[in-house]
């Protein structure tokens, strides 16, 4: 890809991100943060290529040692975030139950 | 050697990462669709791991040599086999992740929550320096690197110079992410003082050290050397550290979602780096939504951005008038006459600060809600932006106890309902119902935006003691009111008297 499709995906991805963040109930701006963190990890996308190629077994052992923090972030941003979002209970309508 | 010419099928599958990452986000808006949202996130997560495992298969070459009478003859590659050993350590390096991720996961109490966000942050950064460094000693596995082979001597790799750009900032912004997020875990999780740490002359030697990096990013790029790319990692490091010390422990929720951001943006340099959609559209959204969590954040302390960064805040000077004021008159009561109260109400609006959560008061709460319900008041729940460690920290420790969350109403639509409710129940706030953020000009809260409590006709506000001042150490007008009844005693033993007495 060119440097300009690049950086275009990059602005609109921006904007796209501006107006998504900003239709988050504040209630579950724990959950945003903790999502985000998981998410930010896709950088083991690099980390995989590195621990990967052959030709530099430092740049590999740098990859290993990324792919490792990522996978810690990965894993656990999602599994607490599922944790939380798991809490958030609607009020029992009075008389539903009964 | 990179492929060439990508596959679109491999980049059509980085934009479908993307897009799930966008629709993750999207499930955040209502807490019904959020579940949702988190397994397109994960799902978005599978794809783009995947794909780079397919299509990034670590080969081994096998290579023929052929001798004969006068020694080796030919030699060049032969085939290429699937190296094993190296798939295994990969995946053993993400199943060693995984274990220590969901361990954490499982085990982390809601009060920690913001500990553990800045943790995972710092990991963020660490990995993205790690990526840059990995990068930059064998660019043509990234495929940013010409081979120029010479007349004489070994061939070797030239990296471009945009790439290098990027990777400079990605690794800059990724060790800055890692150092900043370890004080911030540091000051959260009590380690580390929440007094900001004020070096003289810091705004000078932190611009200072920001424009060097630049310097050496730009050095970097053009020349060929490697020393402008470790010294401005070096120096990357030191700087999160400067940045984040001198910022005092009520300003971390700035400081939480601002490194947030910087996860974002140090995921998307590397994302420029590799040409790969999937970074750049998550760094562009991660980047967005720290920001605007880190200016909701301002907003909801009135402070600029700048004076949150420029740090100092919460430092030891007392608020004007604080010990003066502490002689004027004020009213006791005890869990019976707050029950009494409580339960003649119809309405009665519950203000939950961090105090009540350092209590483990929020279950002892909700059982006292449940009774008054019981009795035909309705309860509902306040929550200031800024009532917890974190943007939604309250609302999170409130869902752990079981409050359901159309109970609870964020500032801007609550605060209209204080003059006809009955009993504003205050419990571990205190700067967000201070009405001096209204009127008195002098306050250093001056503009905050505040809950109206005093409108209510009686204030039950539960403290441990008259002497302690907040966050922001000004003292409370609403103590010496005339329809303020104080309930001074830990949160968790109080509410658990009331919850009798009821």
């Amino acid at each position: 890809m060119t440097f300009v499709s690049i950086l275009s995906v990059f602005v609109l991805a921006c904007f796209v991100g501006y107006y998504v963040v900003w239709s988050v109930t504040p209630a579950l701006h724990t959950p945003l943060m903790a999502v985000t963190n998981a998410i930010s990890s896709v950088i083991i996308v690099g980390a995989l290529v590195a621990a990967a190629a052959a030709g530099s077994p430092g740049s590999k052992w740098l990859g290993l040692a990324a792919v490792t923090l990522a996978s810690v972030n990965i894993f656990g941003g999602f599994a607490v975030t599922a944790r939380m979002l798991a809490m958030y209970k609607k009020r029992e309508r009075p008389g539903a139950a009964k | 050697m990179h492929e060439v010419a990508p596959n679109p099928y491999v980049s059509l599958a980085y934009l479908v990462a993307g897009v799930c990452f966008i629709l993750s986000l999207r499930g955040l808006s209502s807490p019904e669709s959020s579940r949702r949202g988190n397994r397109l996130g994960m799902v978005g997560m599978a794809i783009a791991v995947i794909t780079t495992l397919v299509t990034h298969v670590p080969v081994q070459t096998l290579g023929i040599v052929l001798t004969g009478p006068g020694g080796v003859v030919a030699a060049g590659p032969l085939f290429a086999r699937i190296d094993l050993m190296a798939v295994a350590e990969i995946l053993a390096a993400i199943g060693l992740g995984a274990a220590i991720g969901l361990t954490v996961a499982r085990r982390i109490a809601m009060t920690a929550m913001p500990q553990l966000v800045a943790a995972f942050h710092s990991l963020v950064g660490l990995a993205a320096v790690l990526v840059g460094v990995a990068a930059y000693l064998n660019p043509a596995a990234f495929g940013i690197a010409d081979t120029v082979v010479p007349m004489i001597g070994q061939p070797f790799a030239v990296i471009h110079p945009a790439s290098k750009v990027e990777m400079g900032l990605g690794v800059a912004i990724g060790a800055i992410t890692f150092s900043g997020s370890v004080i911030a875990f540091l000051k959260l999780n009590g380690t580390m003082g929440g007094k900001p740490i004020l070096l003289p002359g810091r705004h000078v030697i932190n611009l200072g050290v920001l424009a060097a990096i630049l310097l050496l990013v730009a050095q970097f790029a053009h020349g060929q050397e490697g020393w402008p790319f470790w010294t401005l990692t070096l120096l990357s490091f030191a700087i999160g550290f400067l940045l984040i010390v001198p910022i005092g422990g009520a300003d971390m929720p700035v400081v939480v979602s601002m490194l947030n951001s910087y996860s974002g943006w140090a995921a998307a340099a590397m994302g420029f780096t590799l040409g790969n959609t999937a970074m750049i559209v998550t760094g562009a959204l991660v980047g967005s939504s720290g920001a605007i969590l880190s200016y909701i954040m301002c907003r909801a302390m009135n402070r600029s951005f700048v004076s949150v960064i420029a740090g100092g805040f919460g430092a030891a000077d007392a608020g004007p008038g604080g010990a003066a004021a502490i002689d004027r008159p004020w009213k006791r009561g005890s869990a019976e006459d707050a029950a009494f109260l409580l339960k003649q109400a119809e309405q009665v609006v519950i203000v939950p600060g961090y105090g009540m959560a350092v209590a483990q008061a929020q279950h002892s709460l909700r059982e006292m809600a449940d009774k008054l319900k019981e009795e035909g008041v309705r309860v509902k729940y306040a929550i200031h932006p800024v009532a917890g460690r974190m943007p939604g920290h309250m609302n999170v420790l409130l869902a752990e106890a079981q409050v359901p969350y159309d109970d609870v109403f964020e500032l801007e639509d609550i605060n209209s309902e204080f003059a006809q409710t009955d009993v504003a129940f205050v419990i571990g706030a205190n700067d967000v119902t201070n009405p001096a953020a209204k009127t008195d000009k002098t306050s250093p809260i001056y503009g905050m935006p505040v809950l109206d409590v005093e409108r209510a006709r009686t204030v039950l506000f539960v403290k441990r003691s008259m002497g302690g001042v907040g966050y922001a150490g000004v003292d409370n007008e609403v103590f010496y009111r005339d329809n303020t009844t104080m309930l001074l005693a830990d949160a968790k033993k109080m509410v658990e008297e009331i919850v009798k007495a009821l």
